[in-house]
């Protein structure tokens, strides 16, 4: 928390203790914005970093950031996995400007300061200075430095960063429900199918919100009603772990019913409002329990779907007060063969940027914001449901988004 | 059939493509289009690493026309329109039946309350049906140079 001190020692005043009422200058404020870099992403948090499929051999790297702060995730010839900021101890210069690929160690472009995979610092140029001139002092000691570490955590293949040394494991962070729900999806080892990265003119909790209402699922997202698809959905529920941010939320579906109808609708004339290649919603349940949508959420900035057959790890990036990228990382499994791959391709029609059922979620933060451009007065609403932030049987509720309000204001300390 | 014909009716195709885009006649724009087809957008990083998932894709006419009416029906977002320019076209080879031709294309964003901005660039990798006229695309691939897209993708690229 180096920085914590130069921050204000309050944040957006609340209206009230409680968590139904959300002050809308939370989403317009500049410093609370840079509280929440201190307090939320650099605070007891785990926050989203890579896949562990991504680091097989020592040297690889991985390229990321928490919040706004440029990470590196690597894994060591010891095959251990270890995240530090990328920023060289030397002068603040990146270490690391690619994405992604494979070093025997990381050397800084400015001075050439070396580090190895561990982040420690074991070289740096012209040390004893040329021909006995120049150079470090003599108390200069290398060991001394390394790069700020992250402690880091794996589940279901998910490697998980944190920069706070009281942050509770990472199990115990998530809670025993969502836990099981993470590795419910993760249940084999996964593969990129493709990333995408959505520019959102918002605050980054205006999406991380959306992704936790189950209430506007429905309402804004029109092509599932349009189309008559998932009216034989059963119903769902949600789980919020203890500290609130944490959720997630499913509904069933009757897959054997759904495929009947669609067999049944073949055989009827054909109206404007069915699908003319249902392939888009063709799914199996590859979990065989029955659950067609599981959306859940790690505190505070990531989101692992299964919609139907799609799977995704979706990071929320904050780059400023009014401004998010959404990076979507596609996966399929070691166990799917081309139908399956296809499948989920063509299921890629439902989610991302250009997704039938998401893609409203791109815009609708935005306008938000817009609407509150210099009018940011007041508080909105989040009431469905009751007042509190616990476990519910049904999903016509905002339970979830009161959850992250409730992990938010003890973090933030407001 | 020879080169100037198959350039011109080539040419044609995807000077049609683009205008039934920008001047709004979406409903028309699946006609272009074999059955089955292959309409993909994807972004450079994941075309050259080998990746298949865009952020659209059809592999059929049916899916095409669905796409075009969850556009006008469905899905909800702020009213724009599209302006695309297209560079050179190159016709990359020919073998029986299919033309394999790229080309790069700039795209504006022109919102409903006038802003305009630079949207996406990139190359179409197309494979065209001149079996007969007019002809039609087989696979489209729009390889979009950039990860990153702004807001959302409504309308096809």
């Amino acid at each position: 928390m180096s920085q914590s001190g130069l921050t204000a020692e309050h944040g957006v005043p609340w209206p009230s203790n409680g968590i139904s009422e959300i002050p809308f200058r939370v989403y317009t404020d500049q410093e609370q914005y840079r509280r929440e870099q201190e307090r939320l992403f650099k605070g007891p948090t785990w926050n989203y970093l890579c896949l562990t499929v991504e680091l097989t051999k020592p040297g690889d790297f991985v390229a990321t950031t928490v919040g706004e702060t440029a990470v590196i995730v690597v894994r060591d010839a010891d095959g251990a996995i270890n995240a530090f900021v990328n920023r060289c101890v030397h002068r603040g210069n990146l270490l690391c400007l690619e994405r992604q690929g494979n070093v025997r160690e990381f050397g800084c472009i400015y001075h050439g300061w070396i580090y190895n995979l561990t982040g420690q610092l074991t070289g740096v140029a012209f040390e004893h200075g040329v021909q006995r001139q120049g150079g470090m002092p003599p108390e200069f000691r290398k060991e001394e430095h390394k790069l700020q570490r992250l402690r880091v955590a794996v589940l279901g293949g998910l490697v998980f960063g944190t920069f706070s040394d009281v942050t509770p494991d990472l199990e115990t962070f998530l809670g025993p429900d969502v836990t099981r729900g993470l590795l419910r999806v993760m249940n084999r080892t996964p593969h990129v199918l493709g990333r995408n990265t959505q520019v959102m003119p918002n605050n980054w909790k205006l999406y991380f919100e959306n992704v936790k209402d189950t209430y506007h699922a429905s309402i804004l997202h029109l092509f599932l009603t349009t189309f008559r698809i998932n009216r034989l959905t059963m119903p769902g529920g949600i789980f919020i772990n203890q500290d609130g941010g944490n959720h997630y939320s499913f509904a069933k579906l009757d897959y054997q019913a759904e495929d009947q109808e669609y067999k049944n609708a073949g055989l009827r004339s054909e109206s404007e409002f069915r699908l003319r290649d249902n392939s888009v919603v063709e799914s199996v349940d590859e979990y065989g329990d029955g659950v067609s949508v599981q959306i859940l959420t790690v505190f505070p900035g990531m989101v692992l779907q299964q919609v139907r057959n799609t799977i995704a790890v979706r990071v929320i990036r904050p780059r400023g007060v009014d401004k998010t990228e959404l990076e979507w990382i596609h996966l399929g499994f070691d166990t799917d063969d081309e139908a399956m791959t296809e499948r989920r391709l063509r299921q890629g029609n439902l989610i991302g940027p250009a997704g039938y059922i998401a893609m409203e979620d791109g815009c609708i933060g935005g306008f938000v914001q817009r609407a509150l451009q210099y009018n940011d007065d007041g508080a909105g609403l989040v009431m469905m449901g009751g007042h509190e932030a616990e476990s519910q049987p049904f999903r016509a509720s905002e339970a979830a988004i009161r959850g992250f309000w409730k992990h938010y204001r003890a973090l933030m300390g407001d | 059939m020879d080169d100037l014909t198959i350039r011109l009716g080539v040419q044609e195709l995807i000077g049609e493509y683009a205008e039934r885009i920008d001047e709004d006649r979406l409903e028309e724009w699946p006609d272009l289009f074999a059955d089955p087809c292959r309409y993909l957008v994807i972004s450079r990083s994941n075309h050259e690493a080998g990746m298949r998932q865009g952020v659209m894709y059809a592999a059929t006419r049916g899916m095409l026309l669905d796409r075009v009416f969850s556009i006008r029906r469905a899905n909800l977002f702020e009213p724009h329109r599209y302006r695309h320019v297209i560079g050179p076209i190159r016709v990359k080879s020919v073998n029986g039946n299919t033309a394999v031709v790229h080309s790069h294309f700039i795209v504006a964003r022109i919102m409903h309350d006038g802003v305009t901005t630079l949207f996406a660039t990139g190359r179409y990798l197309d494979r065209i049906d001149i079996s007969a006229t007019p002809y039609r695309f087989s696979g489209r691939i729009v390889v979009l140079d950039s990860d990153k897209i702004d807001t959302l993708l409504a309308i096809p690229l």
